[in-house]
């Protein structure tokens, strides 16, 4: 079933078009990477499909549902959960507050606050922050705000989750730790979407990658199609 | 429960209890002065309400007051006083949704400038609908005896700190919290960010426009330069920051402190007492940037510093 | 020996994140910095360029102690501090950026000759000229900040994790600029995650874990050290 599917999906910031008549879908089950240049587009494809930003023309479907024109918030409790280049955690709030929140507001059912806190906990040690619950968030190191940034994610009870850049910054061991939990989420049902520069991780974990370079997507397929791509060895991987 | 919290609760109650029953003992001045320390705490709580957790420094808080004081001076002579505060706090409430709804977008400075320019806003249409349409300049509000008025601002007092207590408590207080820490991730986390904040503004109103309905029938004259006194907008700001934002008993003390210290440098040192209050504050300011709540927070710590040092 | 850190010790408010730790950069070397996240890496370039000051230790920079002075004292000296993430001036101009790192009065002066040789490095930049740092890429953005280093005209560059979020690609090109910039003179201290590359065009190495300094050698030696194998390139 495709459980995500955009078709002639365009972004102007200005003049310049961010993202230009992209189609693009992905499987249930499925992890699909998307690689490019900086200033691709990828993270801007990320806004567009969780509603930071608007579209200028072109559908986003979720599950067959029109999505495009929905708030975040609305996206979020629709099933569709994301993470930020930038690590976008609430600082000043312990990081058993920043998943509690994901488990109290995300969800279209809502939950009670027993049941809620209970999924916290269980989603801290499913990424292995549990001991450091009552820390604030801003105290943990890089990696360890990346995995509260997923924990709150999973909070949310997506079926479709939005990694951006979720190794940057991490040195190789950490990254193989990384690609392990990402394995792991699959294994729970989720499908994943997951913007990387470390070609490595992608290639260990991806079913399948999409390239977009200058707004546009230029290949896709699998990931031994990918490096063997002549464009993408070009403009992205070198050699 | 812990012994100590314990406690804490039963100084809590003896504090109640005593003030609920000032009127019998203090004299007349104790309880109007009393009044205006639970005015400005009320104030500065509601305030707190909203702006302490999202960030969001609202100076509108003249404008929900004054209208609830414009509520009392226009309705108070043709209904009862209880639906005269249950009015101006709804007044003050509506506005609050509308003004919220409209301003809530704009960030940082862009919503402060906006909330005191509502402020000068209302001022000036009352004003001009007062030169213009009525030829009067203020109005006469009806004399309510001092206890009642205590009474009626303590009851306002009591609801507001309770409501804030649960808010704070509540999902919606880490949600406003998450707000103020990146409004993004917020919305992204599934928070209807602007329902939440635009319902959140409006309930801090309600306490601001009942207590301007109360306050009012103490002054007895007001016009909208009293009724729109930029200074309410600014002060409970200052006191909340005085107090310190961190912990819930903050903007009380702070408030509470404030407002007496104004009291007693008004009386003592007529002339000179804004340059003095300026002085402390900048002082308290400069040195206290978590305001008294991270002074008392710094002798907790001395204390267990000790404590360690000694097992 | 242009750089010398002697037991310093760097503490944040009552944690401590150096723990004495001592390197040297020589002139015209590459020295790299590696370690895990949180191992105090940036702390270190932090300390040396004045932003934080060490509780103990010293730093000397061709002879002159330099671990009491201000942050633009040490760029005036000729240490040049290139931060995570580049932190460019989002709402300035490229042009501008780059002028703003030739602040300094010496390096006022001859500002329009150097930004022609930062242009020369980094012709993308001279390409986007005009265009607000905003509006760059990742990629632009950390080619900015390395230019905008460059223009206080250094004599050494210490980078922290100029390799952050770049493609393959571009982590190629940063790394044959920070070679050739060495070919040209300038003394290069290194902090990065990327262990493989940085180790591969440093001369020398130092392995920062929890504060402390575990392993310095020569790079290819450190390369073949079965710890740091383990640990820090997955093998």
């Amino acid at each position: 079933m495709r459980i995500l599917e955009g078709y002639g999906v365009t972004k102007h910031f200005g003049g310049l078009a961010a993202i230009l008549n992209v189609d693009f879908h992905v499987d249930q089950g499925e992890i699909v990477g998307l690689i490019g240049p900086n200033g691709a587009g990828k993270t801007t494809l990320f806004n567009l499909i969780s509603a930071a930003h608007n579209l200028n023309s072109g559908v986003i479907r979720f599950k067959g549902e029109k999505i495009s024109g929905l708030k975040p918030h609305q996206i979020c409790r629709t099933g569709v959960a994301r993470t930020f280049q930038s690590v976008k955690v609430f600082g000043n709030i312990p990081i058993f507050g920043n998943v509690l929140l994901g488990s109290l507001f995300g969800t279209s059912t809502g939950m009670s606050s027993s049941d809620a806190t209970r999924e916290a906990m269980e989603l801290l040690e499913f990424v292995g922050l549990s001991a450091t619950k009552a820390i604030l968030a801003k105290d943990l190191t890089l990696a360890n705000q990346k995995r509260v940034e997923v924990a709150r994610a999973l909070a949310t009870k997506p079926e479709l989750l939005l990694l951006d850049e979720l190794v940057a910054g991490l040195n190789p061991a950490e990254t193989a730790q990384a690609m392990e939990l990402v394995t792991r989420i699959r294994d729970r049902g989720i499908t994943i979407l997951m913007i990387e520069h470390v070609m490595k991780a992608i290639m260990s974990v991806c079913d399948r990658i999409m390239v977009l370079h200058h707004g546009e997507k230029i290949a896709e397929g699998t990931p031994e199609e990918i490096t063997n791509n002549q464009t993408v060895i070009e403009v992205y991987l070198g050699k | 429960m812990t012994s100590k919290r314990l406690f804490l609760l039963g100084l809590l109650f003896l504090v109640l209890v005593l003030l609920a029953l000032l009127p019998l003992y203090g004299s007349a001045y104790t309880v109007i002065l009393v009044t205006a320390i639970f005015m400005y705490i009320v104030l500065t709580v509601s305030w707190v309400i909203f702006s302490g957790p999202t960030g969001y420094l609202s100076l509108a808080t003249a404008a929900f007051f004054g209208v609830g004081i414009y509520t009392s001076a226009v309705l108070g002579k043709t209904l009862p006083l209880p639906i005269v505060i249950c009015v101006g706090a709804l007044a003050s409430f509506c506005l609050a949704l509308l003004v919220g709804a409209l301003t809530l977008r704009l960030r940082g400075v862009y919503f402060t400038i906006f909330t005191f320019g509502l402020v000068l806003l209302i001022y000036q249409l009352l004003l001009w609908y007062e030169v213009r349409i009525t030829h009067t300049r203020g109005r006469f509000v009806i004399v309510v005896n001092n206890t009642t008025i205590y009474y009626v601002m303590f009851a306002i007092l009591v609801v507001l700190l309770i409501t804030a207590y649960l808010i704070r408590r509540s999902k919606y207080g880490l949600a406003l919290q998450s707000i103020g820490e990146d409004e993004e991730a917020a919305a992204h986390t599934g928070i209807n960010v602007t329902v939440l904040k635009t319902i959140i503004f409006a309930v801090s109103a309600i306490f601001m426009g009942a207590a301007g309905a109360i306050m009012a029938t103490r002054w007895t004259y007001i016009d909208p330069l009293i009724a729109f006194n930029p200074l309410f907008s600014f002060l409970p700001v200052l006191m909340a920051i005085f107090g310190g934002i961190g912990q819930f008993y903050g903007p009380i003390i702070g408030a509470a402190i404030f407002a007496y210290l104004e009291e007693v440098l008004l009386t003592r040192f007529p002339y000179y007492y804004m340059l003095i209050f300026g002085i402390i504050l900048v002082v308290a300011i400069v040195y206290l940037p978590g305001g008294l709540v991270g002074l008392i927070q710094k002798w907790r710590k001395g204390d267990l510093a000790e404590q360690d040092a000694n097992p | 020996m242009m750089l010398e850190v002697n037991a310093v010790n760097t503490v944040y408010g009552k944690i401590r994140a150096l723990w004495d730790v001592s390197l040297r950069v020589d002139e015209k070397e590459i020295v790299a910095l590696v370690g895990a996240n949180g191992a105090g890496k940036t702390t270190m370039l932090n300390t040396i360029s004045g932003v934080i000051h060490p509780t103990s230790g010293s730093i000397q920079f061709c002879g002159q102690r330099i671990d009491r002075l201000l942050s633009y004292q040490i760029v005036k000296i000729g240490i040049s501090h290139i931060p995570e993430g580049g932190k460019p001036f989002p709402d300035m101009t490229v042009h501008e950026n780059l002028e703003m790192g030739a602040y300094s009065n010496e390096t006022w002066k001859k500002r329009n000759e150097t930004i022609e040789q930062v242009y020369r490095i980094f012709p993308i930049l001279k390409e986007r000229k005009g265009q607000l740092a905003r509006t760059l890429s990742g990629g632009e953005r950390q080619m900015l900040a390395i230019g905008r280093g460059l223009m206080s005209r250094p004599r050494l560059c210490a980078l922290d994790e100029p390799s952050y979020g770049l493609g393959p690609l571009l982590v190629k090109e940063i790394f044959i600029v920070i070679k050739a910039l060495r070919d040209q003179g300038m003394t290069l201290l290194l902090v990065e995650q990327n262990v493989q590359q940085s180790l591969e065009i440093a001369d020398r190495g130092y392995v920062l874990e929890n504060g402390h300094i575990v392993s310095e050698g020569k790079s290819r030696e450190l390369l073949q050290n079965n710890h740091i194998k383990k640990a820090y390139l997955g093998l």
